[in-house]
């Protein structure tokens, strides 16, 4: 392969290489991952499409700030080993961010190649070196500084619990991770379906930080089992706390027959089939409602993820619903295309307004409104509004309401003195992460409300930066070790 | 993880479990709940803690085995570890009334425990009507004696107390004494809702603790979700004691048979593959 050789104008003329898929046919019966991934040839292949930017755009784009340009030349040059090392420098998840970053919104939307062409497919070659160092067995675990003495609690085990618990080991803290559920990863692993994410990877992932020393209590409900407050006292000890507790609050829209049987939050339903595998139930135990005719409610990821679910589990026929167009759809680009690849019957500008159930209360139906795009609300979206006589009904055994989540409450009603917006978000500093209880941080979804995995992450890693000034008392907040420093282990 | 230090059969597939779990037994309060899972291939489901020993770090636990879960529970060793979470749900609110009746039928004398107990130390006259359809499925009946002023018991069949349902026993305790101050009914949602319409012209401030179908038990599945009052509530969080005069337990019941062809299917697979040992209460080996 030529290497380093070509001019800008030969790279331009490289078409985006294709990312090899599972066939639509054979992947809806199945729960496996869709995109396979690129192999050695392609990726360094699409490597070579890179301009070397001098002023990197993509790099500008990335929330993280990952040297892109950089880790593209070694792929270029098939050092894939020197290139997940550059990656790695900042950010520790990429297998993750790879295959579920928004894209085209961020570090492609920016590429310079974009301009003229297809971007720079810099996501799916994030993900190729972190899964070529996984197969070749031959991964670092960052060196982490000597133990400083200081303990930091992390309520919940999202990108942004990982992210924050990664970065203040490597500082040479001792970190327990605090999680509600059985399963650490968050939306990792109960929201993201297998078919984009394999639960494989997520556990991997959660493996090597547990190689750096950081301890995770499942089962345990911070706000509950124990509040901040008492994490923060005489008998937890904790010196300092991050929040990133995330969206995990269902909302459901308030229209009559929303408590039928066959209504789902999106949460129950990727929970039931993700978290639970109902999808191989009686094999597991939760089961799973298993429609003929289903309905979601929403365009995001949440919702294609639904439908994209529920055909796995064999429905026959699958209709989303959605009062905008398909140019609002918030969802990744690359799960809209392929979950209408799919077979997925999208009715864009359509929205129901109530749900009808039989005797038994369960569903059968769904009212649904055709919609008209007006003026731009403060969002600058064009507002939907109904069109007055333009109702129908749809024949549908079960609904999932793929609306949106807010911030789970739990842990933000026992820790008094948090201050928190109207919507019931935590406020943090900007600059530290810091809440209004001094020593206590949050980040993530439970900060922005519902966002982002690459953001969630940022968001984790800057409040480590704000944990570590914290405790060591640069921000002028801090104080001393309130123990002994612990001798390192010996060996 | 939790372990599973004793295990014991009080009646006809009922059991009492103590665990050891000692985040969980310092700080539950009456009313509160844990969801348990028994393995990487179970399903989470809750059970009410019906008593707490924050010095030994133990809670107990009351299961009528039922389906599949409980019995596979059921047969698991003294010793064995399974992932416990709690203390969950919002503690019952406990106030010297006067007098308290706590009415409880089935597994739903479990949860009257921990209330029958912060009644009386909180200075109510606490009289208990318990009943079932047979003598022996009447459970802590010594328990709860030891936490109540008054006991009266009934039985479908006639063997034990009186005669009839606990509703008719409610029902002429309010005719001979005149309304209690507060009424606990606990137990299947068909006999709470006779409580709640038994009480419901009298004015007297009832309180049912709901028992519908909970994954995550901490507000993030709704699946819990009953209507109340009109309004949608969590059961795991908002509740899971509710005004039971206002609860819409038509709505609960059917919500309750959502998955009842799968759940028949999981327990018949279950007692094939484990005949007898089911019934005996013999421990797997495997
Ligand atoms: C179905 C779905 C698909 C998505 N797809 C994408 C995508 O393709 N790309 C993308 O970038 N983003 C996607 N997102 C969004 C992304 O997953 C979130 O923005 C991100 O996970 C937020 O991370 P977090 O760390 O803030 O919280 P979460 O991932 O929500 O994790 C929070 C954790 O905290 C735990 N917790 C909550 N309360 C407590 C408590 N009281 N005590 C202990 N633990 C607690 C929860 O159980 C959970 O494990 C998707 C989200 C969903 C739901
Ligand atoms: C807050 C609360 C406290 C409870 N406390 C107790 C207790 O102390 N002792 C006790 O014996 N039982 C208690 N239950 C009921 C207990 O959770 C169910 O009996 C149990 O889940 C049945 O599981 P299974 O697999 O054995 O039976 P299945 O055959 O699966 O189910 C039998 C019936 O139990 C209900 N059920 C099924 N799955 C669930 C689930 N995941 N969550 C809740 N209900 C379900 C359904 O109505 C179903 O028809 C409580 C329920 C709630 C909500
Ligand atoms: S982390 Fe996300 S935004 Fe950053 S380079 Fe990777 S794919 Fe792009
Ligand atoms: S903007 Fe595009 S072309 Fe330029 S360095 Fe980044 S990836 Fe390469
Ligand atoms: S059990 Fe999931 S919200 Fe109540």
């Amino acid at each position: 392969m030529t290497t380093g050789k070509l001019s800008p104008k030969e790279r331009m003329q490289i078409p985006r290489q294709p990312m090899p898929c599972q066939d639509p046919h054979e992947r809806v019966l199945n729960f496996a991952e869709v995109a396979l991934g690129l192999t050695p040839e392609l990726a360094r292949r699409e490597a070579e499409r890179c301009l070397e930017c001098k002023d990197p755009k993509c790099v500008a784009g990335c929330p993280v700030g990952i040297d892109i340009p950089r880790f593209l030349v070694e792929i270029r040059e098939g050092r894939f080993d020197e290139a997940i090392r550059i990656v790695k420098e900042t950010n520790t998840l990429p297998a993750i961010c790879g295959r579920v970053c928004p894209q085209e919104d961020q570090c492609e939307q920016v590429c310079i190649v974009g301009k003229k062409k297809d971007p720079v497919a810099i996501g799916r070659l994030e993900r190729f070196v972190a899964d070529w160092e996984r197969d070749h067995g031959t991964v670092e675990l960052p060196v982490c500084e000597e133990p400083t003495g200081f303990k930091v609690a992390i309520v919940g085990s999202g990108p942004s619990g990982l992210a924050c618990a990664a970065e203040l080991a490597r500082n040479g803290h001792s970190v327990t991770i605090f999680e509600a559920l059985h399963k650490p990863g968050g939306v990792l692993v109960y929201g993201i379906p297998e078919f984009r994410l394999p639960k494989e990877i997520v556990r991997w992932e959660i493996e090597n930080l547990e190689k750096m020393g950081v301890e995770i209590r499942c089962n345990f409900v911070v706000g509950k089992t124990a509040t901040v407050e008492e994490l923060m006292g005489e008998e937890w000890g904790f010196d300092a706390v991050f929040i990133g507790t995330g969206a995990g609050l269902p909302y459901f829209m308030g229209i009559p027959g929303e408590n039928l049987i066959g209504v789902y939050s999106a949460n129950e339903y990727l929970t039931r089939v993700n978290l639970m595998k109902g999808y191989r139930f009686p094999e597991f135990d939760t089961p799973v409602k298993v429609g003929k005719r289903i309905a979601v409610v929403g365009s995001g990821n949440v919702a294609m993820d639904c439908l994209r679910t529920a055909l796995r589990l064999g429905a026959e026929e699958v209709i989303c619903l959605y009062r905008r167009t398909r140019a609002e759809s918030p969802a990744r680009l690359e799960e809209l295309e392929h979950a209408e690849e799919e077979g997925i019957d999208f009715r864009w500008l359509t929205s129901p307004v109530e749900i009808l159930g039989d005797d038994e209360g369960r569903v059968r139906a769904v009212r649904v409104i055709k919609m008209e795009l007006g003026e731009p609300d403060e969002s600058g979206r064009r507002r939907p509004k109904p069109i007055e006589g333009s109702e129908y009904t749809i024949d549908i055994d079960e609904i999932v309401m793929a609306i949106g989540q807010g911030p789970n409450p739990l842990v933000l009603q026992t820790t008094p003195g948090l201050e928190l917006n109207r919507w019931g978000n935590i406020v943090v500093d900007e600059v530290t992460m810091m809440t209004s209880i001094p020593g206590v941080f949050a980040g993530g979804d439970i900060v922005t409300g519902a966002a982002t995995v690459i953001l969630a992450m940022g968001a984790g890693k800057k409040a480590a930066a704000g944990i570590h000034d914290y405790l060591l008392g640069k921000g002028g907040l801090g104080g001393e070790p309130r123990r002994e420093v612990a001798a390192p282990p010996a060996g | 993880m939790a372990t599973i230090l004793k295990k014991e059969t009080i009646a006809p597939a009922f059991k009492r479990y103590v665990v050891e779990v000692p985040e969980v037994a310092r700080k539950h309060q009456a009313g509160q709940f844990v969801m348990i899972l028994l393995h990487e291939h179970g399903e989470r489901i809750p059970l009410t803690i019906a008593d707490s020993d924050p010095e030994a770090g133990t809670i107990t636990l009351i299961v009528q085995e039922i389906g599949k879960t409980t019995m596979e529970m059921g047969l698991l060793p003294e010793g064995t570890e399974i992932a416990v979470t709690g203390p969950l749900g919002t503690p019952t609110h406990i106030e010297r009334w006067g007098t308290a009746v706590c009415v409880g039928g089935g597994a739903g004398i479990a949860p009257l425990l921990p209330i029958a107990k912060a009644l009386k130390e909180a200075g109510n006259h606490v009289v208990s009507i318990l009943g079932g359809r047979t003598k022996e499925l009447v459970i802590l009946r010594d328990e709860m004696e030891a936490r109540s002023d008054e006991m009266i018991y009934t039985t479908d069949d006639g063997s034990f107390g009186r005669k009839g349902f606990v509703t008719h026993a409610l029902a002429d305790l309010i005719e001979e004494r005149g309304k209690p101050d507060i009424v606990f009914g606990i137990g299947p949602a068909i006999m709470m809702k006779a409580v709640a319409d038994l009480t419901r012209p009298h004015g007297t401030p009832t309180v049912a603790s709901l028992n519908s179908i909970m994954i995550d038990g901490t507000g993030m599945c709704g699946c819990c979700r009953v209507t109340v009052g009109g309004e949608t509530k969590f059961v795991c969080v908002d509740g899971p004691e509710f005004d039971a005069h206002q609860v819409d337990f038509d709505l609960l019941m059917k919500r309750l048979r959502t998955y009842v062809a799968q759940e028949e299917e999981a327990k018949r697979r279950f007692l094939e593959a484990h005949r007898c040992r089911a019934t005996e209460n013999a421990e797997v080996t495997a």
